[in-house]
C-alpha cells in the first residue's frame, strides 16, 4: 500500500459517505410530500384530498345508506361563527349531495380562514370525493360579512361494506397573518 | 516512534502527529491531538461528566417526584429537567461513550496504527462540548431550556415553545454533526485500515457491530438534522410542515422523528452487543457460539429498525392495517435479538467461568436486557399498547435497555479494557462495590416503574395520585443510591488514571483472545506501527 | 354562581379507599378492556416462561461450569442445527402471540353507528365536552385545589384525579368519542376502557367504548402537553340510561336557564367591589396556571399582565384576546368558557390588580357588544 492509494482510498470513501449523508438529509424532507402521499392513498389521519374530484358516470348504490356527520370548530383566535346547516345527512353512495356552511366574521377587523377537514374513522377519507368545497382555498370575511359556503359531495360507492357511518370535521383557522404569503405560492 | 521507521505502513499517515515525536505537553495535547487514543479518552471521560450531569437531573426529578404534590421544582422547570436528561443521556452520554470505545478499539482490534482520519476525529469530539455547552446555557436562559420532551414532538416544540427552542436545534445540528464525522471515520478506518488477512468475517464482533451503528448513523442523523430544522422553520420562518393551519400535520412530525429514533435505539444497542460478545468468551473460557450468526443477527436488526419507527405512535390514529404490519415488524425484531441472547447463554455453557468484575457487568447486561427486551415484546402488540403507551411501563423498558443494557456494557467495556490502556489493574474492590451497589439500587429504581406504569402512572408528570405514592418513594430511594453508587465508579477512574494499582501482563485476562491483547499493556501511543498477521 | 349552580349537581366525590402497591393492569369496566387484560396476562405470563427458560440456562452453566469447580471448557462453537432451532421455535411462539392480538385489534375497531357521540376536545390544560346530539358542552377541569398540590391543604383520596364537571355516559349503549385538540396534542385516556386515543390538532380520531357497569372512572391526559401536563384529569360517570336521559335533559335546561340569566345580567352593572371579588376567583381558577397568581407570568414563556400596555391601555384589545384567544400561542379563547360577566369580571380584575390601577370597570354588555363586533 503505498501512502498515495491509501489516503484517496480515503478520501474516495468519505466522498461516497457524504453523499449518503446529504442524500439522506434530503430524504427527510423528502419525507413531507411523500407522506401525503401515502396519506391519500392510506386514508392516515382521514385527511382528504384538497383538489376537487369530478363527477362523472358514478353509479349510484340505492341498496346502502350511509350516515355523514358534520362538525364544525373554530380554532383559538378565530372569532368567526361557523356551523354546517345541515348536521347530519343519510346519502346513497354515488349520489352528489350539497350542504352549506354558515360563516360570520364577528370581528370588527377583517379576516382570513382557512378551513381543514377531517375524517374519521380515517379510511372513509378515501371515499369522501368532494367536487366543490370552502376548504380548497382561503376565505376573506370583512368585518361582520357573513356567507354561505357550499359543499358538494359523493360518497364513492366503493366504500367498504363495514362502515356506515362516518364523521367530517371542520376546523377553522385565522391564517390573516400568513395570508398573504401563502396567496403568493 | 522512530524506531518504527522500518515499516512503509507508516508513510500512510505522513502529515498527521506521527512525525511528531513527542507528545505536546499540558492542555495543547489534547486540543490538538490526533491520536485515537487521546480522542478516546477525550470522549470517554466526556461522556462520563454528562452522565453525571445528565444524572444530577436525573436526581431532581426523582426528588421532585419523592412524594406527591409539588416540593421542589415548578412544573415548567420539571418538564425541562426529563426534556434535557433525556437529550444528555443519549447524545452526551451513550453515544460519545460508544464513539470513545470505538476511538480506543477499533484501530487496536483490526491491526491498524490510528484511525483513517485523525484530523476529523479532533473535530468530531471538540465541536461536542460546545454543542453541550449551548444546550446547558439555554437552562439558564430567559424562558428556560427545552421543555417539550427529548423527542420535542410538534407543535408542542414549535407554536407552543419559547424562544430557546433555536439554541435547541443548533445544539441538535452540532451533535449530529458530531455523531456523522465519527461514524464516517470508523466506517472509512474499517474498511481501509484493516491488517493483512483481517478478512471481514474475522474481525471481532465490536467492529462488526460498531460497523453497522455506523452506517445507522449516517442513513439517520441527517433525517434528524431534517426534522430539527423543520422545527426551526415552523416556529421561525412562517412554514408548515406540522401545522394544520397551513396544510401540515403535527403527526407527520412523529412519522419523520421516529424514522430517526428507532434506529437511534438501535446505534445505542448494537455496539453494546458487541461489547458483550467480546467479554463472554474471555470469561468462559471458550469461543463465542455462533460468530456467523451473531453478525447476521446484528444486520437483521439494523435492516429490520428501519420498518418499525410507528410502533412509538399506535395511539395517534393510525389505519389498522399499519397497526397491524408495525406491529407484526416489531416482532419480528425480537427473533434476532433472541437469537444474540441464546448464543451469549451458549457460549457459557460447558466453558470455564469465572466472575471477575466486567463478567459481572456483562451477566447482569444479559439478564437485565432481556428483561427489557421482554417488556419490549409486550410493549409491540397494539391492543396492549394502547394501555402501555406513555406510562411508567415505558419508561421502565427504556431504561432496562438503556441503563442496564447499553451503560452496563459501557462500564463492563471499561473494566475489561481499562488495564490495557493503562497497563494497571484497576482498584477490584471499589470495582466491585460499584458493581453490587448498582445492580441493587438499579433494580430498586427500575423494576417497581413496571408497577406503577400498569397501574396507570403516566411519564412526564411532576405530580400524582396518592396510589402511586408508596412505589415513587421506593423508586426515589433506588434513584439517590444508584446515583451515589457512581461515584465509587468516579474514584476509580480517577487512581486508574493516576496510574494507581498492579501492573498487568499484556493479556491481562486469562482467555482473551483479539489482537488488543498482543501489544503490550498500556497501550503504546501508536498501536500496530507494524501491521500485525492475522493467521 | 352561574359556575356553581352547573357544577353542583355533577360533583361527584366518592370515597373509595386508595389502593396502594397495585402490581397489574386494571381488568377495566368493558369487554374490550378485559381482552386487553387478557391479551397483557397471555402475553406476560409467555414473557416469564422464555425469560425464566434463558435465565435458569444461565444460571445452571454459572453455577455448574465454574473454573472453580473444575470446568474444564468444551470446544463446540458452532452448530446450524441449533441455530434454526432457536430462529424457528420464537417465530413459532410469536405467532401465537400476533393472532389473538389480531383478532382483539380488529374487535377495537367498530365503525358502526353508536348510541351516543361525544367530541372531546382537549386544550391546554383542560378538556372540553361536546354531546352531539344533544347541543350540551361544557369543559372540565382538575377540581384539586392549589394548597393540596403545595402542601398547605392534606390531600383526599382523589387527589390530581378530580374534575368540576365530570363527563356522563350511559350504560350497556356504544359512546363513540371523537378527539381532537385545540393546540397541542393530548392523549384520552381512561384505562378502565382500556384504551388511549391521541388528540390532535386540526384531525379527529375516534374511539368507542361501552360500560358495563355504572361507576367513576378516573384517568389523565397521557402526552405531554406542556406544563400542566399532569393536572389534567378525566372524570367519566356512567350511569344507568334512564339516569343518563335525565342527566341530560336536566343539563339541557341548565344551559337555556344559563344563557337567559346571561341575558338578564346583560342589564345589569357590577360595582367594582363586585368585579374585582368575582375577577379574582375566575383568575385564579384559569388564568393564574400560566400568568401566576401575581401576574407576572413566566418570563419568555407566559407574559406578564402586571403592568403590560394590553391590560393597562388598549382595553378592546384586551377584550378580543380572552373572548377569541391568540392564534399560535397558549392563550385560548374564553368566549365559551366564561359568561360575560365573568369575562367582564376578569378584564376588570386584570386592570386593577397587581398595581394596574386603570380604574376601568368593565361590564357584561361592553363584552356582549364586542361579541357581536359593534
Amino acid at each position: 500500500m503505498s501512502e498515495q492509494s491509501t489516503q484517496s482510498k480515503n478520501s474516495k470513501m468519505v466522498i461516497k459517505l457524504l453523499v449518503i449523508v446529504v442524500g439522506m438529509f434530503g430524504f427527510g424532507f423528502a419525507l413531507v410530500p411523500l407522506y401525503d402521499v401515502l396519506c391519500d392513498a392510506l386514508g392516515i389521519n382521514g385527511k382528504t384530498s384538497n383538489t376537487a374530484a369530478l363527477y362523472e358516470s358514478v353509479e349510484i348504490d340505492e341498496s346502502r345508506l350511509v350516515t355523514v356527520d358534520f362538525i364544525t370548530r373554530t380554532n383559538t383566535g378565530m372569532p368567526w361563527e361557523f356551523r354546517a346547516e345541515t348536521r347530519q345527512v343519510k346519502v346513497h353512495p354515488g349520489q352528489l349531495n350539497q350542504v352549506d356552511f354558515y360563516v360570520k366574521n364577528t370581528a370588527v377587523t377583517d379576516i382570513v380562514g382557512q378551513a381543514v377537514p377531517s375524517v374519521s374513522p380515517g379510511p372513509a377519507a378515501l371515499y369522501m370525493n368532494k367536487t366543490e368545497c370552502f376548504c380548497f382555498e382561503q376565505q376573506k370575511l370583512h368585518a361582520g360579512e357573513e356567507m354561505l359556503m357550499p359543499m358538494k359531495f359523493y360518497v364513492d360507492p366503493q366504500l367498504p361494506e363495514n362502515i356506515t357511518y362516518f364523521t367530517v370535521q371542520y376546523t377553522l383557522y385565522n391564517v390573516t397573518a400568513t395570508a398573504d404569503v401563502v396567496a403568493m405560492n | 516512534m522512530t524506531t518504527a521507521t522500518d515499516s512503509t505502513h507508516i508513510d500512510d499517515h505522513h502529515d498527521d502527529d506521527h512525525h511528531d515525536h513527542h507528545i505536546p505537553p499540558g492542555i495543547k495535547r489534547w486540543l490538538y491531538t490526533t491520536n485515537h487514543k487521546d480522542i478516546g479518552t477525550l470522549y470517554l471521560w466526556f461522556a462520563f461528566i454528562m452522565f453525571l450531569t445528565g444524572g444530577a437531573m436525573a436526581m431532581v426529578i426523582r426528588a421532585e417526584l419523592f412524594q406527591p404534590g409539588l416540593q421542589i421544582v415548578d412544573p415548567n422547570f420539571f418538564n425541562q429537567m426529563t426534556t434535557v436528561h433525556g437529550l444528555i443521556m443519549v447524545f452526551g452520554a451513550v453515544m460519545p461513550a460508544f464513539t470513545g470505545l470505538a476511538n480506543w478499539l477499533v484501530p487496536m482490534m483490526i491491526g491498524a496504527p490510528d484511525m483513517a482520519l485523525p484530523r476529523m476525529n479532533n473535530w468530531s469530539f471538540w465541536i461536542l462540548p460546545f454543542a453541550f455547552a449551548i444546550l446547558l446555557a439555554s437552562l439558564f436562559m430567559e424562558g428556560g431550556g427545552p421543555a417539550f420532551g427529548w423527542t420535542f414532538y410538534a407543535p408542542l416544540s414549535t407554536t407552543y415553545s419559547n424562544d430557546g427552542t433555536a439554541l435547541f436545534v443548533f445544539a441538535v445540528h452540532i451533535m449530529g454533526a458530531s455523531s456523522i464525522m465519527g461514524a464516517i471515520n470508523v466506517i472509512v478506518t474499517i474498511f481501509n485500515m484493516r491488517a493483512p488477512g483481517m478478512t471481514w468475517m474475522k474481525m471481532p464482533l465490536f467492529v462488526w457491530t460498531w460497523l453497522i451503528t455506523a452506517f445507522l448513523l449516517i442513513a439517520v442523523m441527517p433525517v434528524l438534522a431534517g426534522a430539527v430544522t423543520m422545527v426551526l422553520t415552523d416556529k421561525f420562518f412562517g412554514t408548515s410542515f406540522f401545522d394544520a393551519a397551513g396544510g401540515g400535520d403535527p403527526v407527520m412530525f412523529q412519522h419523520i422523528f421516529w424514522f430517526f429514533g428507532h434506529p437511534e435505539v438501535y446505534i445505542m444497542i448494537l455496539p453494546a452487543f458487541g461489547i458483550i460478545s467480546a467479554i463472554v468468551p474471555t470469561f468462559a473460557r471458550k469461543r463465542l457460539f455462533g460468530y456467523a450468526s451473531m453478525v447476521y443477527a446484528t444486520a437483521s436488526i439494523a435492516l429490520l429498525s428501519f420498518i418499525v419507527w410507528a410502533h412509538h405512535m399506535f395511539t395517534t390514529g393510525m389505519p389498522v392495517a399499519a397497526e397491524l404490519f408495525f406491529m407484526f415488524a416489531t416482532m419480528l425484531i425480537s427473533v434476532p435479538t433472541g437469537v444474540k441472547v441464546f448464543n451469549w447463554v451458549a457460549t457459557m455453557w460447558r466453558g470455564s467461568m469465572t466472575f471477575e468484575v466486567p463478567m459481572l457487568f456483562a451477566i447482569a447486561f444479559i439478564v437485565l436486557f432481556t428483561i427489557g427486551g421482554l417488556s419490549g415484546l409486550m410493549l409491540a402488540i397494539v391492543p396492549v399498547d394502547f394501555q402501555y403507551h406513555d406510562t411508567y411501563f415505558v419508561v421502565a423498558h427504556f431504561h432496562y435497555v438503556l441503563v442496564t443494557g447499553a451503560i452496563f456494557s459501557i462500564m463492563a467495556a471499561v473494566y475489561y479494557w481499562l488495564p490495557k490502556w493503562t497497563g494497571k489493574m484497576f482498584h477490584i474492590g471499589l470495582a466491585k462495590w460499584h458493581f453490587w451497589c448498582s445492580l441493587v439500587s438499579v433494580n430498586v429504581l427500575f423494576f417497581p416503574m413496571h408497577f406503577v406504569g400498569l397501574a396507570g402512572m403516566p411519564r412526564r408528570i411532576p405530580d400524582y395520585a396518592l396510589q402511586f405514592a408508596d412505589f415513587n418513594k421506593w423508586i426515589s430511594i433506588g434513584g439517590f443510591a444508584f446515583g451515589l453508587s457512581q461515584l465509587i465508579f468516579l474514584a476509580l477512574l480517577i487512581k486508574a488514571c493516576k496510574k494507581q494499582g498492579e501492573p498487568v501482563s499484556d493479556q491481562v485476562w486469562e482467555g482473551a483472545e483479539g489482537l488488543e491483547w498482543e501489544i503490550p499493556s498500556p497501550a503504546p501511543y501508536h498501536s500496530f506501527e507494524t501491521p500485525p498477521v492475522v493467521k | 354562581m352561574l359556575t356553581a349552580l352547573m357544577t353542583a349537581p355533577v360533583f361527584a366525590e366518592t370515597s373509595d379507599k386508595i389502593e396502594q402497591y397495585q402490581l397489574n393492569m386494571t381488568r377495566g369496566v368493558t369487554d374490550i378492556s378485559a381482552g386487553v387484560y387478557d391479551m397483557h396476562m397471555l402475553m406476560f405470563i409467555i414473557c416469564v416462561v422464555i425469560g425464566a427458560g434463558v435465565f435458569i440456562a444461565m444460571f445452571i452453566s454459572m453455577y455448574f461450569h465454574r473454573k472453580s469447580r473444575g470446568a474444564k471448557p468444551a470446544n463446540f462453537h458452532e452448530s446450524v442445527k441449533v441455530e434454526i432451532a432457536w430462529t424457528v421455535i420464537p417465530f413459532i411462539i410469536l405467532i401465537f402471540m400476533a393472532v389473538p392480538a389480531m383478532n382483539l385489534l380488529i374487535d377495537m375497531e367498530d365503525a358502526s353507528e353508536p348510541d351516543v357521540s361525544i367530541l372531546v376536545t382537549g386544550s391546554q390544560w383542560k378538556w372540553h365536552y361536546k354531546y352531539m346530539d344533544n347541543d350540551v358542552e361544557y369543559y372540565s377541569k382538575m377540581a384539586t385545589q392549589a394548597e393540596q398540590i403545595s402542601g398547605k391543604l392534606p390531600k383526599n383520596n382523589n387527589y390530581l384525579l378530580e374534575v368540576d364537571r365530570p363527563l356522563v355516559i350511559p350504560t350497556g349503549q356504544k359512546v363513540r368519542f371523537l378527539i381532537t385538540s385545540d393546540d397541542v396534542i393530548h392523549s384520552w385516556w381512561v384505562p378502565d376502557f382500556g384504551f388511549k386515543q391521541d388528540a390532535n390538532p386540526g384531525f379527529i380520531n375516534d374511539a368507542w367504548t361501552k360500560v358495563n357497569e355504572p361507576g367513576v372512572y378516573r384517568g389523565q391526559c397521557a402526552e405531554l402537553c406542556g406544563k400542566d401536563h399532569g393536572f389534567m384529569p378525566i372524570v367519566v360517570i356512567a350511569k344507568e340510561p334512564a339516569e343518563y336521559d335525565k342527566w341530560i335533559s336536566e343539563q339541557q335546561a341548565i344551559q337555556e336557564q344559563a344563557k337567559a340569566e346571561e341575558q338578564r345580567l346583560l342589564a345589569m352593572n357590577m360595582t367594582m367591589d363586585e368585579a374585582m371579588d368575582m375577577g379574582e376567583k375566575i383568575y385564579n381558577a384559569n388564568c393564574a396556571a400560566c400568568h401566576m397568581p401575581n401576574g407576572e407570568g413566566l418570563p419568555g414563556v407566559f407574559p406578564a399582565l402586571k403592568g403590560s400596555q394590553i391590560a393597562i391601555a388598549d382595553q378592546p384589545k384586551h377584550i378580543d384576546i380572552l373572548l377569541n384567544g391568540v392564534t399560535g400561542t397558549a392563550m385560548q379563547a374564553y368566549a365559551k368558557q366564561l359568561t360575560m360577566s365573568e369575562i367582564a369580571a376578569v378584564v376588570t380584575y386584570e386592570r386593577n390588580a397587581w398595581g394596574n390601577d386603570t380604574g376601568d370597570l368593565v361590564q357584561a354588555k361592553d363584552i356582549n357588544s364586542a361579541i357581536n363586533g359593534q
